[in-house]
Formats: C-alpha cells, structure tokens, sequence
C-alpha cells in the first residue's frame, strides 16, 4: 500500500489487481458502496491510513472505466479537498490522482488551486511536489495559471527531476490552450534537455510542439540535439521522429538530415537503430542507396534472442523488400532461418519476404514449407502469405498450376471470410493474368462453390463463371455447378446463378435451349429477385433471337452486361433526382451517367488495389505530433494525381448542378497549395481545362477547432500575362477572345467547419478555344463565426443565426498567387509518337516546319537542373528516358513529347548546353499539327 | 503543571481538534491572518482561490483553521467546510466603508446555516492601522451583531500586519471553546 511515485501508483495498482484477483478488497467493489465510505474524508482528525485505502478504491473504479455522475464526482471531490490539512505524504499523493481524475466530471475543481500552489511552492524535498504541478494544470485554466506563471518556470528548472519531468508533462497539456505562455518558457525547457531520464524526452517533445509550424526551427533543434548525448533511449526516438517529419517534405535529393538519421543505425541501443531503420523505409520515395544500412541494421537483429524485436525487424525487412527487393536478396539465407522459427507470426513475414526475393527455382520448396505450417498461423497471417503467394505469381506465371493448386487446397481447409476471400481474389488476379491458367482457375473455384459457407463469396465466383464461363472451350460443363447452386442455395446465390445461367445461354447459341429450360424452371421460385431474373434473362433471350438489328444487340448487351455505369455517380445522381420536387414527376434519365465496359471497369479495380497496398506503407509515424491526422499537402498529391485523378475530378464536377453543363474536362493541373501546410486555413487548388471554361476547384481545411466559416470564396485579381503579339500572328480573332475571359460564376462553400475539407469552384469563361496566360492574386473571403469547440456546433450555429450575425464578421485571408501557364493546356502522353520506332523517326516525320527559339538560362547550373525546370514548364512528357542527365555531362537534349488540350500532337526537342558560370543556354524546337501550338510551346520558357 | 492540563484537555476533548473557519469578504486579510498566528510574521500573499488549512498550538490546544477565499465565486462554497466547525474567525477590512453591507449580508446569510448554528463567532475589525478604520463599535454596529441571538460572539479589533489584537481574541477563542464543550 505504499506508493512510491504519481506514475509508479498505476503500476502497482495494476499489479495488486493481478495478485489479489480473487478474494480481494479491490474485487467487485460498488460505486455507491465506495462513495459512502468516502465519509470518512470528512472525519477529524483524519485517519490517513483509511482515508488512502478508500481514495485507492475510487482511483481503481475509475481505472476500471466506472464513471461518476457530475454531482457525486463534485460531492465526493469537496471531501477529497478536506484531506489537504493532513500532512501525510502518501494520503497526498493519494489526493493528487483523485484530483486529476476528477477534474474532467467534478464542477469548482478551482477549489483547491490554493491548497495545489502551496504544495508546488513549499520549499523543500517534500515527495507531492511533482503531482501537485500535475494536477495545478488539470484543475485551473490558463488565465487563472497566468498569476502562477512563475511556478511553472521554476518548477521547469528545478533540482528534483521528478518535478522537471511534472513540469515538462503539464507544459505539454498546457500547450494546446496557452501556447504563447509556454513558448515564454523556452529556455528553461530548453534546459530540461540536459536532464537525465524521461525528461529529456518530454522536454524534446515540448520542443518541438513549440516549434511545430516553424520548419527551420526545427531543423536547427534536430541538428542541434544531435551532438547531444541522452541517457533515455526515447529521447533519440522523438528525434527521429521529429527529423523524420521534416524529411517527410522533402525529395529525395533534399534530405539534408539524412546522414543524422543514418547515424542512428550505429547507435547502440536496439530501439534507437530500430526506430531510425523504421524512419527511413517509411521516407518518401526512398532510394535504395538510403535504404542499404537501414537494411544492414535490420539484418542483425534479425538474430537477436528477443521474439519482438525480431518480428518488428522482420516486418521492415519485409516492407523494404517491397520496396527494393534488390537490397534484401542478399540476405535469404539469413532470413530462411526465420522460416523455422517457433513463433509463427515471424515465421510467417520470413516467408513472405522471402517469397518476395526468392528466385523460380526456390519456390517449389518455399511453398513445401508454407504449405507445412498453414495451419498453425492465425487467419490474419494466412491472408498475408495468399497476398505474398498472388504477387509471386503474377511474377513466375510458369509457377502458376502448382500455385493455384495450392490455394485450391487453401479453399478446402476451414478459414473465415478475409481469408477465403484472400484466397478466391488472388485466383481471379491469376486468372485474369495468366491466360493458360483460366481453365484450372475456372475448375477449382467451381469446386470452391460446391461447399462455401459464404455467400457474397459464392455470388462473386458466379459472376465471374457467368462473364468468363461462356468463354472457355467446353462452357456446358460449367452449367452442372450453376444449376446445383439454384437447386441448394439460399436466394442471393440462386439470383448470381439465373444472371450466370443467362449469360450462357446468350453466348453459346447450341445451349441456348437447354439453358432455357433451367431457366423455365426458375419461373416457380418462391423468391421474387430469383423469379425476375429469370423472368427478365428470358424475354431478352426471346428478343435477342426474333428480332434482328438494334432491339436484338441491345438485348444481347444487355444480357451480357458490357457496361457497367459508375455506380458513384449514379448513386449521386438518383439522390438528387428523389431529393428535387420538381424533377419528381419526370422519369430519371441515365444519360448523364458515365459508363464504363468491362476492361475500364478492371483498370480501376486493379488500380484501386495498387493504391491500397501502396498506402499500407508502415505509416510515417512522424506525424505523431499531428494532432489531427491530416495528411501532409504531398500525401494529398498523390492520392489524386495518380492516373486515376482526372476521372475523380469529372466526377466531383458533375455532382455540382452548376457545374454538370461545362462538359468533359480537357486536362486537369497537379494541385498546388496556395498556403503553407500547418496555417489557419490549407487551400488547395486544381485547375481544369474544359471546353469553354477553366475552372478553378479550391479546396479548403479549416484547421481551428473554434470558428466555422460560412460562405467561403476565393476572390481572384487577374493580369493576363498573353504575348499579344504571337497571339495577333497566330490568329487575329484570339486577341479579342482574350478579351472575354473573364469570370462567370463561384459556387462557394456554404459552411466550413473545422478539420473537414470543402470544396469551392471559380469558373471563367474561355471564349473561342482560347489560351489565356494569367497570374491571379488570390484571397479566402469568408464570413467567420467563432464557436466553442467543447459545445454542440449545430446549436451555436442555430443561435448565432438567431441573433443575426451578432458574433461572426467578414474576413479575408490572404493566399498566394496562381498563374495559368501552357503546361495546364499540354497533356503529357508519350503515345502521340504513335508507331514511330524512336523519337528522331517521329520528328523527321512530322510533315510540319518547326518553331524554334534560343534561351539562355542564367539562374541554373546544370544539365539536370534545367531539365527539371523546364519539364513542367512545358507540360509535355519526356520521352526514351531523356529527362535523366548523365552525370558531369555539359551537352543534353531533352526529347518531349504529348498533345494539347484539343488533341493536336506535338513534339518538341530542347538542346541544351552548360558553362561553367554562364548558366546554361537552350535551344527550343517544336512541331505540330497546328503551327501557333508549336509557336506556343517555344515561347513558354520563362 | 503545563502538563497536567494538557492531559486534563485531553481528557477532556480526546485527541480532538479544534476547527475553525476564517470567513470574510476577499481583501479582508483572512490569509493573512492565518499565517501571522501560524508563524507569527506577515507574508506576501495573492488572492486565495479556494482554501488554506494550516494546523496550530495555542495553549496546547490544536487548532485546525481553514482559511477560505473570499471571492464572490467562492463564496458559495464555504458551505461544503461547515461540518464540524467549533468557530468561526469572521474577518472585516474596517477601512473598506463601501463593502461593509456587503460583509454584513454575506455574514447574516452564513450564520442561518443549521450546521453552524452551535459555533462560536469572533469578529475581527481588522486593519486597525490604516487611516479611517472604524471602530469595532462602529463595525459591529454596520454588521448588526446586537440583533444576534443564540450564539456566543463577540467583536475585536486587530490588526494583522502589527500583530495588535490577535492574542486578546485567540484567548477569548480558547475560553469560548472550551466552555461549550
């Protein structure tokens, strides 16, 4: 019962629980039962000894998740305050944790600020000292701490270090609601820094939430507390992690902390050099170079005696060879020995890792092995090695028949749903890629049907014999597994199984009949989705035959199910469609929808899935200290600027009412950010090129938690930044389209709240096809209500709509600039060289003149640096691997080519030529169709 | 001899202690008060938010005084200290003309409370060394102490920064206490 330290009570609490489980005072004890005893607070003189044992009873209760009503939690804490006249030590630390527990639930906890301050200011080694500064932060607010401000400030410096470490921690929970007061404390933290123990972590913590916003600063901090020697292995944690956030912006090429973080891998604490090798894989774009001593590292512990640490090395490991399969091949050996490991769960990464090395030859055995321990594992690994076992295969298609009987045999063992489905995905994956398999695919997952508890499992595998089946070379002898499903299964299968069945029948003209039969059959079913099915498959089939021309092919597309809508935009679509009175009346029209045929539909899924795995990179763990788990703005890039982007935006677009008539989008620019990442408000803009129009798509985060913004748009001032003279040559009539593009409309964000992005559009008009160059300035206009971010939002809002805009005002906030170049009106696509065997083939066929044009860039030293400028200055794509400069080279030429936004090819060629100290000069080429896109392209470098 | 009454008191009380409450408006000198009986020399101190509890010895009897702020958010709560009080310490600035109804509510309003009603009262008219401090006639007068009924009190005048006036109420503290038990 004597408790040692704030945190050190927990853990004996913890422990007695686990000694006493049975029998004990502490075992099912009753909220009420404990309140009534907490009587005895109130009894003079105190009785310290009870008092503590029944303020431990309370702290286990709300250990134990019991909650306290307002009202008991606020009797309860003012008898709590009356043990302050005992000068017992342990009874006091007793009160600090009841305190601090309370301070949520209890009202007029300010209470005992009087009694807390004495505490912290008694001038001697008294041991409460530390849990007093813990709970003085819990139970006041910063304006009343102000007054106190010295305290904390001494207490930082202090000589106990258990009240540096209280400091340290309150200073962190203070931050958030006093941040200018504990940014006046830099120093003295500063000094905790040297500490020895846990401080020096807090205190490097604190650091850094102090200088969060401030980049520079934190590198100098990092740098900094590099030289410095911790005695607490965490310490260096929270620097990697810190040097880890910086990194995480930066390209590849940038990474000035990057020789700090290898450092780490020397150090000789294992959690260090884990923690650094941990920070290095989860870079961004990490090169293999940087990779080879984080890989090094890993390695080694690999033969280390403790089971966790191994498991996390092999995990990494595992995640590099992902990564740069390259840099673990080396080490197999190493990591087959890890294949016989007794713990399965490492057993398992070795094996997956290795499948991920291993070359052809060694698969026969690997899979021997798995196959060995399958059953051992749990459900969650197993679906790790059929994912490990899909990827091999699509690497060794030759490998494929002893695979897929492998996870045929997978399919006749007991497993859960993640497991199965694992399994049957890595066979469509198989089946899809690997032609020569489809038949022996086709066949087991037949099998699987016979016997497969689940049916959203079944329904897929049904489908897939219905769109694939028909396609085989003996189709009828698929039909027997289909129609034993309609006989024996439950109603969503048997539906799966008439859509199959019709399929067939619509494919394969000689079982036509027979199929109708089955079909006929169907017609009694007792369930209605069975019997419309059947109904539907019939008369198609019945129009599909008498009818010639257009009714039968519609029919028969029909049946086949050659295009899917996409189903987002459909949902959306409908939604308005029932939402809107007005439209009520009319029958929904589908022309409005998108549709996708069988093989776009793949794409994406395939893509879909890509992205997914790429995103179970171990996640940065730097962003820890993001408190709101937004992604960083380059996170954001890649999400949409995958290939799949451009066809989100349209979609995005097209759920906008005002927006829908623009029509398709022509090229869509990267997102640029229009503020720094961690600022009030992170606005991101996106501009689309559409027939008529360029449309501008902000989108904006609120990052303060107390105000929500209403009716927010971008104002944007225009200069139009035009060569007027090379339009006049190109087309005299462009000058005056030029003249029209002007802004047409803003659809504005009508409330933004905090942490939710929104998005906002500005579109100008684009007369004539035109090619408006422009710088915009640019500014958040908003009106503003602050809000109580503890307080249900809705009803403040209601209120405040009430009083009439008594407590919101107009505001603007200031963005930074935006220009439309060329580049948002080129479309990078190599394919416009079309069957030219090279680049120099394709030019010398093009039958147009070319435009050309000398520069000479002054600003750029090199080769490389200047193909890095002038790419996105271009907008076109680089092609034969001409973007990548050989290095200590002073001649270059930079072969591009894609098409404008109208569809025109063009191609263009740069030669380049470095000096030493006189920049590089370049020359411009270009050709095209259409001779001002030529014109255009050469006169873009700025 | 010193001995032998302290085991008479002891008798007497058991190991009880005597409770007190330091009541009085915010700027009174409450703390200040406490800490001049405590350790017997003035300190610096700053608006109490919330509550003070020391323990002392005067003539071997322990005293157990709670110092409670007197804010008016605090006020509210001098209620949840009332149990068991054997006294209370009522505290008024007698240079402060303007609050003294104020004082004279807030202590009409404590003295209704039932937990209370057994527990002796000392008013202390403090401040005595500033210019244009009242007299504690003119004090108890502003206070209405006349009108009291059922309860032992009486009325000082003191001054907590010269130490003037605080051993002559403590005695009449110690003698009230012991009477009534």
């Amino acid at each position: 019962m004597i408790f040692i330290r704030c945190d050190g009570c927990v853990q004996s609490l913890a422990k007695k629980d686990e000694d006493m489980a049975e029998g004990s005072m502490f075992y099912h004890l009753d909220k009420t039962t404990v309140l009534q005893e907490a009587r005895i607070f109130n009894v003079s003189p105190i009785r310290a000894r009870d008092c503590r044992l029944v303020l431990t009873k309370i702290a286990y209760l709300t250990y134990q998740s019991e909650t306290f009503g307002t009202k008991e939690a606020t009797e309860c804490f003012f008898s709590v305050t009356k043990l302050f006249q005992s000068q017992d030590a342990a009874l006091r630390q007793m009160v600090y944790l009841i305190i601090k527990e309370f301070s949520q639930v209890a009202e007029d906890v300010i209470m005992a600020t009087s009694s807390v301050t004495k505490d912290i200011t008694a001038n001697s080694d008294l041991i409460y000292r530390a849990n007093a500064i813990r709970a003085l932060v819990k139970i006041t607010d910063p304006s009343i701490l102000q007054g106190n401000e010295r305290l904390m400030k001494q207490a930082l410096v202090d000589k106990n270090y258990a009240v540096v470490k209280a400091a340290l921690v309150s200073c962190i929970h203070l931050f958030a609601s006093a941040k200018d007061m504990v940014k006046r404390w830099a120093s003295e933290i500063q000094a905790a820094l040297s500490k020895p123990g846990i401080a020096s972590y807090h205190a490097l913590g604190l650091m850094y939430l102090i200088r969060q916003n401030d980049k520079m600063a934190i590198i100098k901090m990092a740098t900094a507390a590099s030289r410095v020697v911790f005695r607490n292995p965490h310490t260096y944690i929270v620097l990697i992690r810190t040097t880890c956030r910086i990194m995480d912006d930066e390209t590849p090429d940038q990474r000035s902390l990057m020789p700090l973080l290898q450092n780490f891998l020397k150090h000789k604490d294992y959690i260090v050099v884990f923690e650094a090798a941990r920070a290095i894989t989860g870079l961004r774009n990490v090169t293999a170079e940087e990779l080879r001593y984080a890989t090094h590292a890993l390695v080694t512990m690999l033969s280390n005696h403790r089971p966790t640490l191994v498991f996390a090395a092999i995990r990494l490991l595992n995640r590099i060879a992902h990564l740069h399969r390259s840099l673990v091949v080396q080490f197999t050996p190493e990591l087959e020995a890890r294949i016989n490991d007794p713990n399965r769960n490492i057993a398992t990464f070795a094996i997956t890792t290795v499948l991920k090395t291993g070359n052809e030859a060694s698969v026969d055995t690997l899979m021997k092995q798995i196959a060995s321990f399958m059953g051992d594992i749990s459900d969650e690994f197993k679906v790790v090695i059929i994912d490990a076992i899909r990827s091999l295969c699509l690497k060794f298609p030759a490998k494929q028949s002893m695979m897929l009987n492998f996870l045929a045999n997978v399919l006749r063992d007991e497993g859960g749903y993640e497991y199965k489905r694992a399994t049957i995905e890595a066979i469509f994956d198989i089946f899809y890629s690997v032609p020569s398999s489809r038949e022996t695919a086709l066949s087991h997952l037949c099998e699987f049907i016979e016997d497969c508890e689940f049916t959203r499992l079944a329904v897929r595998v049904l489908y897939l014999l219905g769109t694939e089946g028909p396609k085989c070379a003996t189709p009828s002898k698929y039909i027997r597994y289909i129609y034993n499903r309609l006989i024996l299964e439950n109603a969503p299968v048997r539906s799966a199984a008439v859509t199959a069945l019709g399929r067939f029948a619509a494919d394969v003209a000689e079982l036509r009949p027979r199929i109708r039969i089955l079909l006929e059959r169907c017609l009694d079913d007792n369930d209605d989705e069975v019997r419309d099915r059947a109904t539907l498959s019939l008369r198609l089939l019945d129009i599909a035959a008498a009818a010639d021309g257009e009714a039968a092919s519609a029919a028969a597309s029909l049946l086949l199910n050659e295009n899917t809508y996409v189903w987002p935009v459909l949902e959306a679509q409908l939604y308005t469609h029932l939402q809107d009175a007005g439209t009520a009346a009319v029958p929904f029209s589908d022309a409005h929808v998108p549709r996708l045929t069988k093989t776009e539909q793949h794409d994406h899924a395939m893509h879909a899935r890509a992205q997914r795995e790429g995103r179970l990179a171990l996640s940065p763990t730097a962003h820890k200290f993001d408190a709101h788990g937004r992604p960083s703005p380059s996170d954001h890039r890649t999400a949409v600027g995958g290939t799949g982007g451009l066809h989100d935006y349209q979609q995005e677009l097209s759920l906008v009412p005002a927006l829908a008539p623009l029509g398709k989008i022509l090229h869509s620019s990267a997102p640029a950010a229009l503020t720094e990442s961690e600022t009030e408000y992170v606005v991101h803009c996106v501009k689309h090129v559409m027939p008529a129009h360029v449309v501008f798509q902000y989108t904006c985060r609120n990052t303060l938690n107390d105000s929500v913004l209403m009716n927010v748009s971008v104002q944007m001032r225009m200069q139009l930044l035009n060569d007027m003279e090379l339009e006049a040559e190109a087309d005299p009539g462009a000058v005056a389209a030029l003249a029209g593009f002007a802004p047409a409309f803003v659809v504005p964000i009508p409330q933004l709240r905090y942490d939710t992005p929104e998005t906002m559009w500005v579109v100008y008009h684009r007369p004539n096809h035109c090619v408006p160059l422009a710088s915009f300035q640019c500014a958040l206009h908003f009106h503003v209500y602050d809000v109580d971010p503890n307080e249900d939002l809705d009803a403040q809002l209601a209120d405040a709509a009430e009083e009439t805009g008594d407590r919101g005002y107009e505001d603007e906030y200031e963005l930074e600039g935006l220009e439309i170049v060329l580049a948002d009106f080129m479309v990078p696509d190599g394919r416009v060289m079309g069957t030219a065997p090279s680049f120099e083939a394709a030019w010398h066929a093009a039958a147009a003149e070319d435009a050309r044009e000398t520069y000479n860039l002054t600003a750029v030293a090199t080769c490389a640096s200047a193909v890095k400028s002038i790419v996105p200055m271009l907008g076109l794509a680089p092609v034969q691997g001409s973007d990548v400069v050989a290095a200590g080279k002073n001649t270059h030429t930079l072969l591009l080519a894609g098409r404008f936004v109208d569809g025109t090819p063009c191609l263009a060629q740069v030669r380049m030529v470095s000096e030493e100290g006189a920049g590089v000069t370049i020359q411009v080429m270009a050709k095209s169709p259409n001779p001002t896109v030529a014109l255009r392209v050469v006169n873009a470098i700025q | 001899m010193g001995n032998l009454f302290s085991r008479v008191f002891q008798r007497l009380w058991g190991n009880k202690e005597v409770r007190i409450l330091i009541l009085g408006l915010d700027g009174a000198g409450k703390t200040t008060i406490l800490y001049r009986l405590q350790l017997g020399e003035v300190v610096n101190t700053i608006p109490t938010i919330g509550f003070n509890v020391e323990t002392l010895t005067y003539q071997n009897i322990k005293f157990q005084v709670w110092d409670l702020g007197g804010q008016t958010s605090i006020r509210p709560y001098w209620r949840c200290y009332y149990t068991n009080t054997d006294a209370i310490i009522y505290v008024v600035d007698s240079a402060d003309h303007q609050r003294l109804s104020t004082s004279q509510q807030e202590l009409h309003e404590m003295l209704e409370e039932e937990e209370i009603k057994n527990a002796a009262l000392l008013v202390l008219a403090n401040k005595q060394d500033m210019d244009g401090a009242m007299t504690p006639a003119e004090v108890s007068e502003a206070l209405g102490l006349a009108t009291l009924r059922d309860r032992q009190w009486t009325i000082f005048k003191c001054s907590a920064k010269t130490g003037e006036g605080l051993t002559e109420s403590l005695d009449w503290l110690v003698n009230a206490v012991t009477v009534s038990k």
